[in-house]
């Protein structure tokens, strides 16, 4: 008699819970939505926005006045965006092939049983905490013709040192890598460090019973078995060049004359003090296309491998 | 994994391995002094007079240490017209640095839990798009930002910073949650479900108080990319509301009057010692958010 519940009772009761059951089932995409939705807008809406910008007449303000492939044609016919590609070219290639080098270096060094690996390794990393204002600034100075590096010296007894790549036009864009690599290099390190602590000892105990060196056992196991981590310490690198700004403004100033121009530093200047937006524009979509083609292919492969 | 067991594996000498040994040491400790001689120039430059920087050998010790230049680089150094020092803007940061950090860091983590534990069709492609949006040359956004912002009264105001870096910083929080919330055990979710636990009653009682260290790495990295971020800083708040990379950059390049290079290090030292002290004081967590968003997906 008490089994059954009375059947009025039962329908607005159900009608309820599928109200509340959709509400809690759609819970989960309400939290979610408003991320995803900044992401869409202010991500890939404004490099529509940009994109589109990049096609119009722009100068100081946007105007949406379609001005076709007139901003690309101006972009390339640009000394100043050579330069600055030219510069990226340099930068990027010493940036990234001494970061790896002396990161790889120090790594195999500090995994030789350091005693001290607990005071060294944060003696290498800790540049990457510093903002790289604050790196163009120490390196300003530190590489200051007049008082700097140059005086000090000449103070230990070396008179003839000369050491002015800081306004030197020719050099100057060294003096960009000399600080890039103190900043990114210990990073660097840190990651073939990581990926030296997970080869299986087996394997080397083995080639050291058949009689291997250690340079031949670094050569011909080690390394070749640390090829993922040279492949994201690349994209890591390669990502940071490009989107490097600040180190060049502090150091520098894209300068002497534009000697260290590099693109993110054009587009700035044509966007906000040269008035060709349109120009900056399409010097920001080239920067994209460039991070896509570096950015894209290595996700999707690390997406998919870990579907595997 | 050791690769020096020279001795063990008797091909080289005990004592050619010692030399081995020795050229190690040698090496590092050469190569650590010239990764913290920056830092030493900086530091002692700052606490040095301008007769003695002039005259002076830049690695020496200062003769006579005073931090008069910190003074007046954080009370009355002078960037731009005012010359009321660094201390406003070290504010801002902190002001901006805040906020940004506690909103993205909480959205992040919701974002990983809802990603991971209540997937729905299509889940991959929107992480894969929040994934992306972490890499893109913020050059390519600035523009309709700072349109966006003159729109909405916000240019030139911590408020707009607050709000570009929780967007931009969205990416890699949800990344690092996600990747977090993926290694805990779907059974102890699907099992307080079965208890009746809704969407929130299991975020906050089973996956937050586990969630310790990925939140001190996300708070960690947000925090320094936040403080050290100078493109936004100087495309959407210059003057007054500068955070304080801009203002050092300011500092240090403007022209006029003597160049005071003591009040130049003592301003870029605190520029530099939040993210210094954050550094010193949780280097492990520090390092494994960089490695977390170096290795993705």
């Amino acid at each position: 008699m008490t089994t059954i519940e009375p059947v009025p009772a039962v329908v607005p009761q159900r009608q309820g819970r599928s109200v509340a059951d959709g509400l809690r089932n759609a819970l989960p995409k309400i939290v979610l939505a408003p991320s995803f939705a900044v992401i869409l807008v202010f991500v890939y809406g404004f490099i529509l926005w940009t994109v589109y910008l990049s096609f119009t007449t722009s100068r100081i303000l946007p105007v949406y006045k379609w001005g076709g492939f007139d901003a690309y044609y101006r972009l390339w016919s640009q000394p100043n965006w050579y330069v600055a590609m030219q510069n990226l070219a340099i930068f990027g290639i010493l940036y990234i092939g001494i970061c790896i080098a002396l990161g790889l270096f120090i790594a195999i060094l500090m995994d030789q049983r350091i005693r001290a690996e607990g005071v060294l390794r944060p003696i290498f990393l800790y540049p990457m905490a510093l903002s790289f204002v604050v790196t163009g600034t120490a390196w300003k100075w530190f590489l200051n013709p007049g008082l700097g590096l140059e005086n000090t010296m000449h103070h230990l007894g070396w008179e003839s040192f000369r050491f002015d790549w800081l306004v030197n036009p020719q050099m100057a864009i060294y003096t960009v890598v000399i600080a890039g690599v103190w900043q990114a290099s210990g990073f660097v390190m840190a990651m073939f460090l990581a990926g030296l602590r997970g080869i299986d000892g087996e394997i080397v105990k083995a080639a050291q019973i058949d009689g291997a060196s250690n340079v031949a056992i670094y050569r011909r196991i080690i390394i070749p078995l640390l090829r993922p981590v040279f492949l994201s310490a690349f994209i890591v690198l390669a990502h940071m060049a490009i989107k490097s700004y600040d180190l060049v403004i502090a150091l520098t100033g894209g300068g002497p004359g534009n000697a260290t121009e590099l693109p993110s530093t054009f587009m700035y200047s044509y966007t906000f003090t040269r008035n060709q937006m349109n120009v900056g524009s399409a010097s920001a979509v080239m920067m994209l296309m460039g991070i896509t083609a570096i950015i894209v292919p290595y996700l999707y492969s690390e997406l998919r491998e870990r579907k595997q | 994994m050791s690769a020096t067991q020279e001795t063990a594996n008797g091909t080289v000498s005990a004592g050619s391995a010692r030399t081995a040994r020795y050229f190690i040491y040698a090496a590092l400790i050469v190569l650590a002094l010239v990764y913290l001689l920056p830092l030493y120039v900086m530091l002692t430059t700052s606490l040095k007079s301008l007769d003695e920087i002039r005259a002076g050998d830049m690695l020496a010790l200062p003769r006579e240490p005073s931090v008069a230049a910190w003074v007046r680089a954080w009370g009355e150094a002078c960037i731009g017209v005012s010359c009321v020092g660094i201390k406003g803007y070290f504010w801002n940061s902190i002001k901006m640095v805040v906020p940004a950090v506690v909103i993205s860091t909480l959205l992040g983590a919701l974002n990983g839990y809802v990603l991971t534990k209540w997937r729905f069709p299509g889940h991959k492609i929107v992480f894969g798009m929040m994934l992306f949006a972490c890499f893109i040359p913020f050059q390519a956004v600035l523009i309709p930002m700072a349109r966006l912002l003159g729109l909405m009264g916000l240019s030139n105001t911590t408020t707009g910073l607050v709000m570009v870096h929780v967007i931009y910083g969205l990416g890699f929080t949800t990344l690092f949650f996600r990747n977090y919330y993926e290694a805990f055990p779907d059974e102890l979710v699907k099992a307080a479900m079965i208890d009746g636990a809704g969407f929130f009653r299991i975020f906050w009682r089973i996956l937050l108080p586990t969630s310790g260290p990925i939140i001190v790495v996300t708070v960690i990295y947000q925090f320094t990319n936040i403080w050290n971020d100078f493109l936004f800083g100087v495309s959407f708040a210059g003057g007054e509301a500068s955070p304080m990379t801009v203002a050092l950059n300011n500092l240090v390049s403007s022209s006029t009057g003597v160049k005071e290079y003591n009040v130049d290090m003592a301003a870029a030292v605190f520029a530099a010692l939040p993210t210094l002290f954050v550094y010193i004081v949780a280097g492990r967590y520090f390092v494994r958010g960089l490695m977390a968003g170096a290795v993705k997906g």
